[in-house]
């Protein structure tokens, strides 16, 4: 069947993607862009990095001006939520009410912030960080306060520690794992991290077992606000802020209502097609396959997978076929001085060969004697040379870097 | 406040307003420049925010740092005279009528 009503859920990087790739790519008929949160599509990253710490409007995080909506044709449906997908009638039922047709509908729902449930999470000053005005009311919140605890010490929690460190809070970041962004880079790169936010005055409580927040008198009444974050050791962290930065959860729940596989995200093939051939899903919703990392699936959270997911998709619905190949994983994360950068996807039982100091960090992860990922500590060039090299498969064996060839950017200027 | 000309790869000019402080980058996205497109937000991470400046007024603009340095060098199809990333270069009243360039 021919396109003519493209239909996109989720207004965020991904979705807005898809709908400026598509019309560059030259398709002409409708696009309606439906999402849930108020204004125009923004950018997230700036939210527990430079927006979170500075004095930027939120017109600052907007992709594009309303403008561009207009010229491009792009009708955003916002605030907007999509309730129902009917795939016998091709509609989707908004809660406006309204029932929008489609040919072909893509789902860049994201994913949502996992939350704690125990004692005292009504308290106030309790804070959880993935939309504006979530950060809106953190650097409000930050302005009055004397310290922090950030509960998980991944990449979102420890932006924010480092934030928060800089404006002389006392900062305490606790995670139930032995070490800091356990799931995501090696123990070499989280060590460094570490001690570069030690460094800043930050502490760290690991294998740290949470059961509750309570206010200064010790109850816990929602409306109260938070003093302290309860262990099992009976122990208690002083805080009169807390950000629970504990992962996300893919939005699957419309793509399950309607028939769809959902496993860890809405499953989809190496077109991002669903076992529908009218829906596709992309961005942090959508689990697909890889030949990166160690898994032959995985759903990513990252601005990479949501532009090179859509950009790959708008290719596929316009012309069928997509040319390029599966794309190199990267990723960012700026903690204070430290800009972390990673690129490919490493696993548990990776060998490893770091160089380097903390604050210029670089720990090269092989499999099978391959270089398939890199993560430096303010290394630019090493990591866009990183993801050259790692793309192409010709970056140094374990044994050459084993042996001290660990320059990427002269290996890539040889290549 | 400042005026600053963006020019797109194709010779089409947009002559913009800027609140000095905003960055070429936010600004060229805000006005709707093809080719500045900003993917990490402003964190010297993407590249994507590449623009070109007349170097007799290179002396006017902060210098590059190391990051920014070798984003140009590794991260751009092409490096020019007078490259910069866009989200690296703060507006001032001393930008004003400044010409940027964005390669193709
Ligand atoms: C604080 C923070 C910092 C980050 N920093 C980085 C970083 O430094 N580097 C990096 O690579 N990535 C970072 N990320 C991750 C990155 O922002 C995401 O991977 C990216 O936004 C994913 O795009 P997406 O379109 O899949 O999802 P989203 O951008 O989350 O967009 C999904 C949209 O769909 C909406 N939606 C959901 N259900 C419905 C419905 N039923 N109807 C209508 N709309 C709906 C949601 O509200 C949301 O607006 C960060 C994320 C956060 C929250
Ligand atoms: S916006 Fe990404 S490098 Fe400038």
């Amino acid at each position: 069947m021919t396109l003519n009503r493209l239909v996109i859920l989720g207004a965020g990087h991904a979705g807005f993607a898809l709908a400026a790739a598509m019309r560059q790519a030259g398709y002409g008929g409708s696009v309606t862009l439906v999402g849930d949160e108020p204004g125009l599509p923004y950018n997230r990253p700036p939210l527990s990095k430079a927006y979170l710490g500075g004095t930027d409007h939120e017109e600052t995080l907007h992709f594009r001006p309303a403008r561009f909506f207009e010229e491009n044709r792009i009708t955003l449906l916002a605030p907007e939520r999509a309730l129902r997908i009917d795939r016998e009638a091709f509609k989707v039922e908004l809660a406006s009410g309204r029932s929008l047709p489609y040919d072909n509908l893509v789902l860049a729902l994201g994913a949502r912030n996992r939350s704690l449930a125990i004692p005292g999470s009504e308290l106030t000053g309790i804070f959880s960080l993935r939309s504006a005005p979530d950060a809106a009311g953190l650097r409000a919140a930050l302005a009055g306060a004397r310290s922090a605890a950030v509960i998980g010490a991944g990449f979102v929690g420890l932006e924010f520690a480092a934030t928060a460190a800089a404006r002389g809070l006392a900062v305490t970041v606790l995670d139930a794992a032995p070490r800091a962004m356990s799931r995501v880079v090696s123990p070499e790169t989280a060590a460094a991290i570490q001690r570069c936010h030690e460094s800043l005055g930050t502490r760290f409580v690991f294998n740290a077992q949470i059961t509750g927040f309570k206010a200064r008198d010790g109850t816990a009444s929602p409306g109260d606000r938070v003093n302290a974050v309860r262990l099992a050791d009976d122990t208690a962290v002083q805080a009169d802020l807390v950000l629970v930065g504990i992962g996300a959860a893919p939005n699957g729940e419309l793509a399950e209502a309607c028939g769809l596989e959902v496993s860890n995200g809405i499953v989809v093939d190496n077109g991002y097609r669903t076992r529908d051939p009218a829906i596709s899903a992309i961005g942090d919703c959508a689990h697909g396959p890889t030949t990166h990392g160690h898994a032959r699936s995985h759903r990513l959270e990252s601005v990479q997978n949501a532009n090179d997911s859509a950009r790959r998709l708008a290719q596929i619905l316009t012309t069928g076929a997509c040319d390029a190949g599966d794309p190199i994983p990267w990723f960012w994360s700026d903690q204070g001085k430290m800009k972390l950068q990673i690129a490919g996807l490493g696993g548990p039982n990776d060998a490893t060969v770091t160089t380097g100091s903390n604050a210029d960090h670089m720990t090269m992860r092989f499999r099978g004697g391959r270089l398939i990922c890199v993560e430096t500590i303010n290394r630019a060039g090493d990591h866009m040379a990183a993801r050259r090299l790692i793309a192409s498969g010709i970056g140094p064996s374990l044994a050459e870097a084993q042996a001290g060839a660990c320059d990427l950017k002269a290996a890539l200027k040889a290549a | 406040m400042p005026r600053i000309i963006f020019v797109e790869a194709d010779g089409s000019e947009h002559s913009v307003e800027v609140e000095a402080g905003t960055s070429l980058m936010q600004a060229g996205v805000a006005n709707d420049v093809k080719g500045i497109v900003g993917e990490c937000g402003g964190s010297c991470m993407c590249a994507t925010c590449h623009v070109v400046i007349d170097s007799a007024l290179a002396a006017d603009l902060p210098p590059i740092s190391d990051d920014e340095e070798e984003m140009l060098e590794f991260g751009t199809a092409e490096r020019f005279e007078g490259s910069r990333l866009g989200c690296q270069i703060l507006v001032t009243e001393a930008l004003e009528g400044l010409k940027v360039k964005v390669p193709g």
